[in-house]
């Protein structure tokens, strides 16, 4: 147990109370009421159904998928799904909110409690609570800045399906909230429920903090909206709380209220009061019926499930004996996960595991591209350490192999062949090639002889030098023992 | 014969043995539009050419030999329902000329089985009315009048007002309608012909602008039980497109009217002995069980306890659910816009919504702003639902007891304009008999039985159980033979 993180004010430490609400944009082909697309980027108005556009006489027929990946959202954070929810409207008027009311499950969520494991730098793991997670339809995006007096509409977001999820205030640190919402993101990702991709908006967090005494009940929380990114979020938190610590200090009261963050600056500002706070007169959309779940369906989709991270990771340090961070860092994206995995099938994982962490994450870096776009596939780097294996190549030279690779995109084999990069196992060459080191450097050999151990790898470098580091150098080492006698 | 005087199957026995083509039935009632609507303003738009297009098609198809189970027959439109390519107002400003791009699943069924569409037919605005006075497009006039006092102009009824007028001023053979808590039934009655609010899922919503979503229900008007069994079954049927249409297989209605009422066992609610009722719908009430017991039918007196509270109940459920069903009219996306240079947003929201809708929307969309609001949402709302459940709950203990429940359709007679307008209370008591149906989502038909002493039409009332149209079909037509009603409005087409 790490010690609990605290913020000096001017009086003393505070702790900070920390909850999240994160937006997930479902991953389904049509969105949540209507049968219209849901691809990123596509000209505005262009995927908008009469019933996204809130048409009078239109009406909304719940997608099945979208159930689906929430119901297997659910199962992934270990929650109750709740065989019978219902759909609510939240009213209020907004450009682009056309129908005049969102439809979103407030009363009675598609999943109930549940928990998140998250591990933090100390290596220490900690549990978050998940209060609930319900559908809702996403608004449409209301654009400020095309017209000098004019505000433009993109009807395209509006009725995507969303999952909000809840957390519990169990976070007492930005550390904390940035691991909950990463891990969040990375069970989404492997179920294939939320593309996670913050920078489209599929991903969004509301941040409730709170800041209070060591030994305190909670405080007034404020909501920072609206965050989308993993370090803002962590940066909204500080600032927040720094905030709040000042008011009390200062002999203030912190008001419950919204607010934004300003990213440029690095503080939050104030959005809306309470007492501005909409009535969404909330009501059960009749237009619904309530949302019953077969339990043998839940089932169905509860086997179909991946394997999670956690239990990825588990087995990773079970079966393949690997250190408790190299699986995390192997496990932390699913592709990552999935290329390892085919580098180290009926191969040393151990080896397997340092090639990736080491010279294919350093080349992913240096060429700006990503594990689903790899310079080198997992099937040549596999190919390249079975070269090693079977002698073929030294540890160096496949390290040479692999840059050019890496160059070339070509498969390791057509590369030895072409630079004859083959590692010379031949003892004849080597034998002359020791034999003539030695003889031009025989004063060097007297000093060897004299007891200069050190001597030996001059003389193993010499002979690398001369065999153009082709050859094996387990050979190379044992024809010189033997030849320096 | 004229050939506006036809009933809907007549005309359809008349079409396929060639005594009359779709363009003579259709022309003729046009005609009777064009002669009619200035006065009665039941359109509030007429498609003209396109019924004329409609009807030779029809005839051309009959004529290869593929008619349809409508083809050719002229119906008129409640201009709630969308036509793609059609101007659909509900009635109201706000909709300005808001031309859908699709058709509402009922008037495409009724399209795909042949029917012509002679126009959108007047209504209250937003279907939110009992005496199609709130129209932003004119009331419409009853065709009937008082025997004393024939100057007086009566209402039609409401909301689907426009529809009950045309169809007994023989301006339409049948037409459509909704029925939220009263609006086919009580305009029927009000204008001596026959409709029916079938049991709530039984036709899709979809493309029908919505009122109140929980309680909304198509139906069709004619002039007899038969004509309006024929078009509900064009107009039923499961649709994938309305989460709350229901999937079960839709009868032959038309077959159900010729089946006998013996042995069915028919409720009377004594609840629906209302003080100070009229003698003569207390009388008119009395006739039909007798009419019914003379046809082998039994009567049993039953309870429906929380009848009292069926209004109220429904007073804040219909609102509600209004509320947020008209925030969609907003000025943003299609519909009327009211601005001036330098509005911001919610500017631009209130002069809109305050130009756009009539008084008595505004007050709905009050009260149910009110009743779903934070505080007072368990004591209205919530108490409502709660009361929906046990009006629900006495009528599937009434099915216990009887098959199927005959009470007045309205607490009197079609009112003068100007009469009932001045208290909105007085206004909603019309439908007093009718709105228990809809908390309970009961098939509710309501079938002409007899006149007023000034000669105006009283019509009863026969409930079913949940997807039973058929014995409500039944007792419906037993009623029409009974009362063998053929007394005509003063203004109709041919007189």
């Amino acid at each position: 147990m790490s010690a609990t993180y605290t913020l000096e004010g001017r009086t003393g430490p505070w702790e900070l109370v920390i909850g999240l609400e994160v937006h997930a944009q479902v991953v389904s082909n049509a969105k949540l009421f209507s049968g219209a697309a849901t691809a990123f980027g596509a000209e505005p108005n262009t995927q908008v159904s009469f019933i996204d556009a809130g048409f009078p006489g239109m009406l909304p027929v719940i997608n099945r998928e979208c159930v689906a990946q929430a119901i297997r959202t659910g199962l992934g954070l270990n929650a109750q799904i709740n065989l019978w929810s219902r759909f609510d409207r939240k009213n209020y008027f907004y450009a682009d909110l056309p129908q005049g009311y969102q439809i979103s499950q407030y009363a009675h969520p598609i999943v109930g409690k549940g928990a998140v494991e998250i591990t933090l730098s100390d290596g220490t793991t900690k549990t978050i609570g998940i209060t609930r997670l319900h559908l809702e339809q996403d608004a449409g995006k209301s654009l400020h800045d095309q017209h000098p007096t004019k505000t433009f509409v993109d009807l395209n977001r509006s009725g995507i399906a969303l999952m909000e999820i809840v957390s519990e205030p169990d976070m007492r640190s930005p550390e904390e909230a940035g691991a909950y919402l990463a891990k969040l993101r990375q069970i989404m990702r492997y179920l294939g429920t939320c593309d996670g991709n913050m920078e489209e908006g599929s991903l969004r967090a509301d941040v409730n903090v709170s800041v209070r005494r060591p030994g305190e009940g909670y405080r007034t929380r404020c909501e920072v909206k609206n965050i989308n990114s993993i370090r803002f979020v962590m940066q909204a938190i500080e600032a927040e709380a720094r905030r709040q610590i000042a008011v009390w200090e200062e002999g203030g009261e912190v008001e419950q209220e919204t607010r934004l963050f300003d990213t440029g600056r690095g503080v939050t500002r104030s959005m809306r009061s309470k007492e501005e706070a909409h009535d969404y007169r909330y009501f059960p959309d009749p237009d619904l019926p309530p949302l019953v779940l077969d339990e043998a369906w839940v089932e169905e989709l509860r086997r179909g499930l991946p394997e999670l991270p956690d239990a990825r990771k588990a087995r990773y340090m079970r079966d393949f004996g690997l250190p408790a961070y190299d699986a995390s860092v192997l496990v932390a994206e699913k592709e990552t996960a999935a290329y390892y995995e085919e580098v180290a099938r009926g191969r040393d994982p151990k080896l397997a595991a340092n090639w990736v962490m080491g010279d294919l994450f350093a080349a992913l870096n240096r060429t700006k591209r990503t594990i689903e776009d790899p310079p080198v596939s997992a099937r040549d780097l596999g190919a390249l350490l079975d070269l090693m294996k079977d002698g073929t190549l030294s540890g160096k030279l496949a390290k040479e192999v692999f840059e050019a690779m890496v160059e070339t995109g070509k498969p390791p084999g057509a590369i030895v062949e072409e630079r004859g990069l083959r590692q010379v196992t031949d003892t004849g060459a080597i034998e002359a090639a020791v034999s003539k080191v030695l003889a031009a450097n025989a004063d060097k050999v007297a000093e060897y002889k004299a007891g200069k151990d050190k001597l030996f790898g001059f003389f193993v470098g010499q002979v690398m030098k001369a065999m153009q580091g082709k050859a094996n150098p387990a050979l190379v080492n044992e024809t010189l023992k033997r030849a320096l006698g | 014969m004229h050939p506006t005087d036809f009933t809907l199957a007549g005309a359809l026995a008349a079409l396929e043995e060639g005594a009359i083509s779709a363009v003579e039935l259709t022309r003729a009632h046009l005609d009777a539009i064009e002669a009619l609507n200035p006065r009665l303003n039941a359109f509030i738009t007429v498609t003209a050419e396109q019924a004329m297009a409609a009807a030779r098609e029809s005839d051309a198809r009959r004529a290869r030999g593929e008619a349809r189970p409508l083809e050719g027959i002229p119906l008129a439109v409640k201009d709630l329902f969308c036509t793609a390519g059609v101007r659909t107002t509900a009635a109201s400003r706000i909709l300005g000329n808001f031309v859908p791009p699709y058709e509402s699943t009922v008037t495409a069924q009724l399209l795909r089985d042949g029917a012509v569409f002679l126009g959108k037919a007047n209504l209250d605005e937003f279907a939110m009315g009992s005496s199609n006075l709130t129209s932003a497009f004119g009331p419409v006039e009853n065709p009937w009048s008082r025997r004393d006092d024939p100057e007086t102009k009566l209402v039609p009824g409401g909301s689907s007002g426009g529809s009950a007028a045309a169809v007994a001023a023989r301006m339409a053979l049948g037409a459509t309608g909704t029925d939220t808590g009263g609006s086919i039934r009580q305009p029927a009655a009000f204008c001596g012909v026959v409709g029916i609010k079938p049991t709530y899922g039984r036709c899709s919503r979809f493309g029908i602008v919505a009122f109140a979503s929980s309680l909304d229900q198509a139906g069709p008007f004619a002039r007899t039980v038969e004509d309006c069994a024929i078009l509900l079954r064009s107009m039923s049927g499961h649709d994938p497109k309305d989460s709350t249409s229901a999937n079960v297989p839709v009868p032959d209605f038309a077959a159900a009217c010729k089946r006998s009422v013996k042995g069915l066992r028919i409720g009377v609610p004594k609840e629906y002995r209302l003080d100070g009722m009229p003698a003569e719908i207390e009388a008119l009430w009395r006739q039909g069980l007798d009419w019914l017991h003379a046809e082998g039918a039994e009567t049993v007196e039953i309870s429906l306890p929380h009848t009292k509270y069926a209004l109220p109940t429904y007073y804040i459920v219909a609102p509600a659910e209004a509320s947020s069903n008209l925030a969609r009219y907003d000025g943003v996306r299609y519909g009327l816009r009211v601005e001036e240079k330098g509005d911001d947003l919610r500017t631009m929201y209130e002069r809109t919504r305050a130009a756009g809708f009539g008084a008595e929307v505004k007050r709905r969309i009050m009260i149910g702003t009110y009743v779903l609001s934070a505080g007072y949402y368990e004591a209205y709302y919530l108490k409502a639902q709660k009361v929906r459940a046990l009006i629900a709950r006495d009528f599937d203990q009434a099915w216990e007891k009887v098959d199927a429940i005959v009470t007045p359709a309205t607490p009197s007679a079609a009112f003068a304009m100007g009469e009932k307008t001045d208290d909105p209370v007085t206004m909603y008591l019309n439908d007093v008999f009718t709105v228990t149906a809809n908390l309970a989502g009961l098939p509710g038909l309501a079938v002409p039985a007899g006149l007023d002493a000034q000669g105006l039409p009283l019509g009863l009332q026969v409930i079913g159980r949940a997807f039973d149209e058929e014995t409500v079909f039944a007792v419906g037509a037993a009623i029409e033979r009974a009362a063998d009603f053929k007394a005509l409005p003063r203004v109709r087409a041919g007189a």
